[in-house]
Order: structure tokens, then C-alpha cells, then sequence
């Protein structure tokens, strides 16, 4: 059974065709990148997984079933842009995690917050907003769920803080789950990826082992993407 | 020691070439444990998947073997890795001379030049 299965999708806002008709698996234990360009539909797709939007046909199965409840349970979720009250101070922003989350290791959060030099202690409103994107990114993936879906997770921060959150995202997902990670910042997650999914103007137009294209196209995903989506 | 990957070519072939000189050099000798796929990927900073792809490449080459719910060991055939170390070799030096070959220099004057090198 995949984990996710996207059949038949698209999604039309008023009458401009957002997503035509996507098609896709994702199984257990993969990196993915889902790659296009700005407007490509990469948000919209993440919306649409998350149940945040509605689907105008097609359907999203995760592990097996139609989404829903039990679909947001299994996917830790970072949006675009944070949810969060400011005002809160992070202990508060972890507590209000470990209250809504069952699944969300408090302990985790605290250790991945201190490696990266964050204030418990601290109000939201009072940190830049590369450190507030670190602590979303710490809040999601300290959930111990079957599949992470990360909007966007390197645009704020720093390179060397993108190298820890690299390594932290590898070394918390198990076989059992998957990562997929929005992004433009391509040559930067590169060696992390196992597959890549390409969209341009709301269609898949290529999922591929990472390895593999990078043999065929003899250049690496950044150099791939650039030719093809070329303006 | 940090290793760097060139995103141009398939990175389990990288971790293949690493693999290949632990072997030939001896940081993991014949009949030795290796380390866990994930303690691997952990140590090269990459996807443990393309870690599991690398050494089942070295396997299917023969130089490492799968025990059982015990993990990976090096070979116990140590011609297998002489070997390995035989073409490891012959490729540096062929390369070492295509490179003065190319600045106008044959295999004569270019090993004189090895030879002026401590």
C-alpha cells in the first residue's frame, strides 16, 4: 500500500485551472522533492494533501484511505507561513504542540531547539523571522508522524542552519515515514533526495529516482530542472 | 571529516568510491564489522537509502557480505581487495599520465618526474 496516492486531481479557483489532473504515489521511507517553479502549484498541491482545500475532482488517499481526520494525524504539516500566535512565548508555542499532538515529543523539541541556540524562554514576536521558521520547523518535526510535508523550509534561514535542518530532517524520519519538501533552493537539499517530482503550470511532468536522472541527464537536479524550465 | 559530493554525478557512485578506498586503505580490514546503514549515512550526511543502494553495490561486487540479522562484514578473501587496490592503482597512474601526456611529456620524462618526487 502507498502511503500517499493522489488520483485524478485538479483544483480550479473561480475558472482558472490551478492543478490538472495529477497523478501520484508516494511510498514509505523516501525524501521527495517536489520542485517547480514560483505559481507552479506546489502550495496548492500541499493545501490539497493537507485537506485544507477541496479537491474540484480527484481524490487523496493516505495510507489507504480517503483523507480526512485520520489523514492529519498522519501528516506533521509546515506551512508557508506560520499559524502561530506571537505573543506566545516558545515553551508556550511547545506546550499548545504536546496538548494538540499525540504524537509530539516534547523532550525532542527542547534538545533540537537548544542545538540550534533558541530560547524557550522567548516571545515569537520578539525573534527574527529566520529564528521563527527554525522553531516551526522544529515543532513539526518533532512529531512522530508517517509523513512530513515541509513548504518551503529553507527560505528564511541561514546556510549553515540549512545544513542542521538537512541533517535533522534525515535523521528523524525511519523507514516508515516520508518527507516531502517544497523548494526552489534546489542544489541545497540535493544530496538528501531520493526522488524528485517536477511541476510546471499545474501538472506532474516528471517523478524520477534522484539518482537516476541525475546518471541519465548526467547533471545534477539543479542543472536538470534549469534547462527544462528554462524562461 | 566533512565529505563533499559533486550534484552532477549519481551520489551513490560517490559513496561507492568512498567505500572502495576504506577498503583498499584499511580502515576496514578483511573480515571487519561495518557499520550500520544508518550509522553510515549519519557519518556522510546523506539519505540512508542511497546509503543502502552503495552497499549493495559493494556487495553484488563481492567485497562486502550480509550476515544474517548480524550486519555487513569486509570480504574474508583478501585477493578480492588486493585486487581492488591492483585497479584502484592502475587507474591513478593511467590518469597521471594521460595528464602529461597533455602538457607534451611521454611515459620516460614523466617518470622521471615521479621518481624527482619524495
Amino acid at each position: 500500500m502507498e502511503l500517499l496516492e493522489i488520483k485524478n486531481l485538479s483544483k480550479s479557483f473561480d475558472k482558472k485551472e490551478v492543478l490538472k489532473d495529477i497523478n501520484l504515489c508516494i511510498s514509505s521511507g523516501k525524501v521527495v522533492g517536489l520542485l517547480g517553479k514560483n505559481g507552479a502549484g506546489k502550495s496548492t498541491l500541499i493545501k490539497l494533501i493537507n485537506d485544507l482545500l477541496t479537491p474540484t475532482e480527484g481524490e487523496i488517499f493516505v495510507k489507504g484511505n480517503k483523507i480526512g481526520a485520520d489523514s492529519k494525524k498522519a501528516i506533521s504539516y509546515l506551512p508557508e507561513r506560520t499559524y502561530l500566535n506571537k505573543q506566545m512565548k516558545v515553551s508556550e508555542v511547545i506546550d499548545y504542540f504536546r496538548d494538540f499532538y499525540e504524537d509530539f515529543d516534547s523532550k525532542k523539541a527542547k534538545k533540537l531547539l537548544k542545538d540550534l541556540d533558541l530560547d524557550v524562554n522567548e516571545k515569537l514576536s520578539k525573534m527574527s523571522k529566520g529564528m521563527q521558521e527554525k522553531v516551526q520547523l522544529v515543532l513539526v518535526m518533532s512529531r512522530k508522524a508517517d509523513l512530513y510535508i515541509l513548504d518551503e523550509p529553507l527560505g528564511g534561514v541561514d546556510p549553515a542552519t540549512r545544513d542542521y535542518i538537512l541533517d535533522t530532517i534525515l535523521s528523524n524520519f525511519n523507514e516508515n515515514a516520508s518527507v516531502i519538501i517544497s523548494t526552489h533552493l534546489i542544489s541545497d537539499i540535493e544530496r538528501i533526495l531520493d526522488e524528485v517530482i517536477f511541476i510546471d503550470k499545474g501538472t506532474v511532468v516528471l517523478q524520477d529516482d534522484a539518482d537516476k536522472l541525475r546518471k541519465k541527464e548526467k547533471a545534477s537536479l539543479d542543472e536538470i530542472f534549469r534547462r527544462m524550465f528554462k524562461c | 571529516m566533512e565529505f563533499t559530493f559533486d550534484n552532477n554525478i549519481p551520489i551513490y557512485i560517490q559513496l561507492l568510491e568512498y567505500l572502495k578506498i576504506y577498503l583498499i586503505s584499511g580502515v576496514f580490514k578483511s573480515g571487519d564489522k561495518l557499520p550500520s546503514v544508518r550509522e553510515f549515512a549519519t557519518t556522510f550526511k546523506v539519505n540512508p537509502n542511497t546509503m543502502q543502494k552503495a552497499l549493495s553495490e559493494l556487495e553484488s561486487m563481492k567485497l562486502i557480505y550480509t550476515e544474517r540479522t548480524n550486519g555487513k562484514y569486509v570480504t574474508k578473501d583478501k585477493k578480492l581487495i588486493e585486487k581492488l587496490k591492483d585497479e584502484y592503482a592502475i587507474t591513478l597512474a593511467r590518469s597521471y599520465f594521460e595528464g602529461m601526456k597533455k602538457i607534451g611529456l611521454g611515459k620516460a620524462d614523466s617518470i622521471k618526474y615521479l621518481e624527482g618526487i619524495n
